[in-house]
């Protein structure tokens, strides 16, 4: 590997965690549960990414089963808490008196 | 030159992929309310996850793990509208207040929470009766009705 793709892939690095610090601060910021869930669907696409770099790093084509199993996780526990997302919403269409958007989770 | 190309190619690869991972980034940050964040996130993500795909396809050099990373960019695109669309349907039903720049809600009253069901406002579906109607009474009768 030469010495502009070992730059290149350190690039990537820098990139992929600049990525995954900004996610992260969404996914604490908030404010609502849906956008929690889209930024941690944001942080498991960029951990795929980071797998990916990380074959291309090594020469190793482990990380790429990793990538694969990563992708297939990431997917059906998005769907999970969408679906846990829309049980809320109509919870909440029964409820009298809702509690606010904010604490829509408990 | 063939590895020349190649190398070229991988460092165009990576820097997009992990660029667009950023941008993704960026826009989940952002942007001001959850359904553009679903978008910025759904889009620019799996273009950044696919690149890096084709990048590892190439770069790795062998055909086995090279098949792999092409099932990886297809699962991916398979897989990542249907999550996207089912946040944006939990965002929806779950009422999380929008940008005040989004003016239009095509879905405005549809929604039968309690019932879980969508349907036709009235006036749009009293319109789409008298529509089939006045279709059907020129005809004969012989291929309309379905409604």
């Amino acid at each position: 590997m030469s010495a502009v793709l070992e730059g290149t892939i350190w690039l990537g690095w820098a990139m992929l965690a600049v990525a995954f610090a900004v996610g992260l601060a969404r996914l604490v910021v908030g404010p609502h549960l849906p956008d929690r869930i889209v930024a941690l669907d944001m942080l498991a696409l960029t951990a795929i990414c980071a797998a990916l770099l990380l074959a291309l790093a090594s020469g190793s084509s482990t990380y790429v089963d990793l990538a694969l199993v990563m992708a297939l996780v990431s997917f059906l526990s998005t769907v999970a808490f969408a679906r846990y997302v829309e049980w809320v919403a109509f919870r909440r269409a029964r409820q009298d008196r809702p509690p606010p958007l904010d604490h829509a989770d408990d | 030159m063939i590895e020349l190309l190649v190398e070229l190619v991988l460092v165009v690869l990576v820097l997009a992929g992990s660029g667009f991972a950023l941008i993704a980034a960026i826009g989940v940050w952002r942007l001001p309310d959850s359904l553009m964040r679903m978008h910025a996130s759904s889009k620019a993500g799996t273009l950044g996850g696919s690149l890096l795909f084709f990048a590892v396809a190439i770069g790795l050099g062998e055909f086995d793990p090279a098949v792999r990373a092409l099932a990886g960019v297809a699962f991916l695109l398979f897989t990542t509208p249907i999550a996207s669309h089912l946040i944006a349907r939990a965002t929806y039903l779950l009422g999380v207040p929008r940008d005040p720049s989004q003016v239009r809600d095509d879905l405005e009253g549809r929604y039968d929470l309690a019932a879980r069901v969508c349907q036709a406002p009235p006036e749009a579906a009293r319109a789409a009766t008298s529509a089939a109607s006045g279709g059907e009474r020129p005809s004969t009768g012989a291929g309309g009705g379905a409604a």
